[in-house]
């Protein structure tokens, strides 16, 4: 009496339905958030930035992809979370910095920093920023070149020592006064520093996409750029204090950070609450570092700290259980 | 003024499938009803039939043993069977098969009621009890039950009509088309406990349903149009919706002055009262992309599945799961034979693309989108990570049996990780502690 005897069903555990946005999809959606930060790096630093950032994100892609292989462990390269890495690993580094020294960069982030920890979701410091700490330590002068931005400079960036360098406005700020250029071009980013932290506007756009798009949520950066802001404004250090906040904020690397990588999944707090502290927390450090630190940029350290922070963090600020708390009586 | 609820998810809907089909009873009766004897929670009831006993619609034909609400034939004909039969829930359990005559001969106890305003409250639960209606929207406690509870302590009367599961459009149809059976029975319910108001809750992706229980309304009747979220139809998340107040952990809605009633089961319960029918049958949504022609039907319970999909025009597509109720906290059944119960809203057969397999080898990535999306204020990443390692004492002070399972985690996981299923093995690993220690107490005091 019946027809359908022969069918195969699958029995599994509701619900039978999922999101269609995957990792893999979260992490195109991240890579598409870098690229107009990437565009303004290509104009302003020339070809050689898209070079090095594509050497690094193909550097990390085929370290994770050897690691797994070799380890015999589920391949997990078309994951993307090692391009993203790759991306902004370059992000993070100087336009000269030589092609040998990125890729030690990604292999201490993939490998290292990643892999060694148990692979994606298991690392506790967020693997492009360790890689940054790394490369700082080890090559400080290729971490520390900063070339002069601008069409006229492209040929001497291609040639690395013939680059004309300038002074980033970092350094005036780390000196306690206004950098020299106009509010403008530190905005676009027509100034010097690391390949893809210059152009605050890419990133805010990149940033506002993430957030309507559901990758992120607003409470990291918000937090973030709300205590630095706070902050600066409060101790402007004697300047006038809108012009040195902004400032500030549009400097180094503190947009990328807020935006890119204080917003890591893995080694950022999970829980809501976790995550305005997380940010309020990276605000202070990295103002401290600004202010009394030796390094005029604080934004990296300030993360890898605070992603030490983070388990911590997340283990005493648990959502409160429902019908517990105020309102679970009457209303 | 309406609340909010905690987190929630937008999982696509696909109502359009179904949502603009009037239900019609099923063009062909099934040759044979399988009707189990545990359609609700509590112990199952006992056959008062015998093979070859002549039954009637409506007639008696399994009385409750404790809690439980009495079962009725759903077609005449002969009986075949007494015996334990596959049911949805995947094991055996003890059934009455009958043999359908096609008379539909009604049994002599269905009567018209013209007394029905003289009614008192408890008059009222005690023809819900004969009528042996439970929860249609899938839990199935007794109604009765959560009546005789509510009585002179709650203040609220909720019909849920929120219908939040993707693809199901049973209620939506009932709506359209028995809006008036609906609020009659809104009303019943809300003597029956005591209460002059009773509050429609309906998701506001269902316009014209609104619409219409809102021109049939009446005094009294409030309907109210929810934004559309999954889980709204959470009996927790509607309460909350309404009226703002929470569900205190392992309590009822009556411990929040709230009685919740589906709406087929308001439906149901005016048919019981007017018209001295039990419920013996239902509306079936009957959809999902393997199927060939999407439709609602009202089909007697312990009409088998194959018979459904049969009239459905039969699978357009091999199916890779059929489901009772929708994609998010449907049962999934593996043979074809079973019958539809009292609490079966959908019978869903989705196709490969709708419910692919997942690769298992994906890792948390920790991004945090279960811990925002879960309505209960869980941390469904924390949890997995002790199932994982089977530390029962840690799951539970992370509160796991508050969880409802209502998938909302599991869905957005971009790792797709099966989270609501390790929280059921940890449910389940708990409860089995709690007994055996139960067990070894009471073996202490003996």
């Amino acid at each position: 009496m019946n027809e359908y005897k022969d069918l195969r069903l699958t029995v599994a555990s509701s619900p039978h339905a999922n999101s269609p946005v995957g990792t893999r999809a979260l992490m195109l959606d991240v890579l598409l958030a870098l690229m107009p930060a990437l565009a303004m790096a290509g104009y302003f630093f020339g070809p050689r930035a898209l070079v090095l950032t594509l050497v690094s994100v193909v550097g990390c892609e085929v370290f994770e992809w050897l690691y797994r292989f070799l380890m015999k462990k589920p391949q997990t390269a078309g994951d993307l979370t090692a391009a993203v890495t790759g991306m902004l690993l370059a992000f993070v580094c100087p336009v000269t910095l030589p092609y040998w020294a990125v890729l030690i960069g990604d292999f201490f982030a993939i490998v290292v920093v990643k892999q060694l920890f148990g692979g994606l979701g298991k690392n506790f410091l967020n693997p492009a920023l360790a890689g940054r700490a790394f490369l700082l330590l080890s090559y400080l002068g290729y971490m520390t070149t900063w070339v002069k931005p601008g069409v006229n400079n492209w040929t001497g960036v291609a040639g690395v020592a013939d680059a004309v360098t300038a002074a980033t406005p970092l350094a005036a700020l780390h000196t306690g006064s206004l950098p020299s250029v106009s509010m403008q071009n530190l905005f676009i980013g027509n100034v010097g520093g690391c390949i893809g932290e210059v152009s605050a506007l890419a990133l805010i756009l990149g940033g506002v996409y993430l957030v309507l798009r559901g990758v992120i949520h607003i409470r990291i950066p918000a937090a973030y750029l709300g205590t630095v802001a706070l902050l600066t404004l409060i101790f402007p250090k004697g300047n006038d204090p809108v012009q040195w906040t902004l400032c500030n904020l549009f400097s180094g690397g503190l947009m990328l950070g807020a935006f890119f990588m204080a917003t890591d999944y893995v080694t950022s707090p999970c829980t809501p609450v976790g995550e305005w502290i997380y940010g309020v927390g990276c605000g202070l450090l990295t103002v401290f570092i600004r202010y009394f630190g030796g390094f005029p940029e604080g934004v990296s350290y300030a993360i890898l700290l605070m992603n030490v922070c983070a388990p911590i963090i997340e283990k005493y600020t648990h959502p409160g259980r429902f019908g517990v708390q105020k309102g679970g009586a009457k209303a | 003024m309406l609340h909010q609820f905690f987190g929630g998810v937008h999982p696509a809907g696909h109502k359009e499938l179904t949502e603009g089909k009037a239900a019609a009873p099923i063009k062909e009766a099934p040759a044979q009803v399988v009707i189990p004897m545990s359609m609700h929670v509590g112990a199952p009831c006992k056959p008062t039939v015998a093979v070859g006993d002549q039954v009637k619609v409506g007639q008696l034909i399994g009385e409750t043993a404790g809690l439980g609400a009495p079962i009725h034939a759903s077609v005449s004909g002969t009986v075949k069977a007494v015996e334990p039969r596959l049911t949805a829930g995947g094991s055996p359990v003890m059934s009455v098969v009958i043999e359908n005559d096609f008379k539909d001969t009604p049994a002599p106890s269905i009567k018209r009621r013209d007394n029905v305003g003289a009614l008192t409250g408890a008059q009222i639960i005690e023809i819900v009890r004969d009528a042996g209606i439970v929860g249609m929207g899938g839990a199935g406690f007794p109604t009765h039950v959560k009546l005789s509870g509510a009585v002179g302590k709650v203040d609220t009367l909720i019909i849920n009509a929120a219908e939040c599961e993707p693809y199901i459009t049973a209620d939506h149809r009932l709506m359209l088309e028995r809006g008036e059976a609906i609020i009659g029975g809104a009303k019943l319910l809300a003597k029956a406990v005591g209460l002059k108001e009773a509050t429609i809750g309906v998701e506001l992706n269902k316009p014209d349903a609104i619409e219409h229980l809102k021109s049939l309304a009446g005094e009294g009747i409030h309907v109210e149009g929810l934004k559309t979220r999954y889980p709204q139809g959470a009996e927790k998340q509607l309460i909350q919706m309404l009226t703002g107040r929470q569900v205190p952990p392992g309590k009822l809605p009556a411990d929040v002055q709230c009685l919740v009633c589906n709406a087929a089961t308001a439906a149901a319960v005016y048919d019981a009262v007017t018209e001295g029918k039990p419920l013996t049958q239902r509306y079936v949504t009957l959809t999902g992309g393997a199927i060939s022609e999407p439709m609602n039907v009202i089909a007697p319970i312990g009409t088998p599945v194959s018979h459904l999909i049969k009239l459905a025009g039969g699978f357009k597509s091999e199916p890779e799961r059929i489901l009772f109720g929708g994609p998010m906290m449907g049962i999934a059944i593996y043979d074809v034979d079973v019958p539809t119960m009292k609490g079966t809203n959908c019978v869903l057969s989705l196709s490969a693309e709708e419910a692919p397999v997942q690769d298992p080898a994906q890792t948390c990535i920790r991004c945090g989108k279960c811990v925002e999306v879960c309505p209960m204020k869980l941390t469904p990443l924390f949890i997995r990570m002790n199932v994982n390692k089977r530390r029962w004492d840690e799951t539970m002070a992370l509160n796991v049996l508050d969880c409802i399972e209502c998938g909302s985690c599991n869905y957005i996981c971009p790792a797709r990780l099966p989270l609501v299923q390790s929280f059921r093995t940890a449910k389940a690993a708990i409860r089995a502690e709690q007994a055996k220690e139960k067990a070894k107490k009471e073996a202490a005091k003996a």
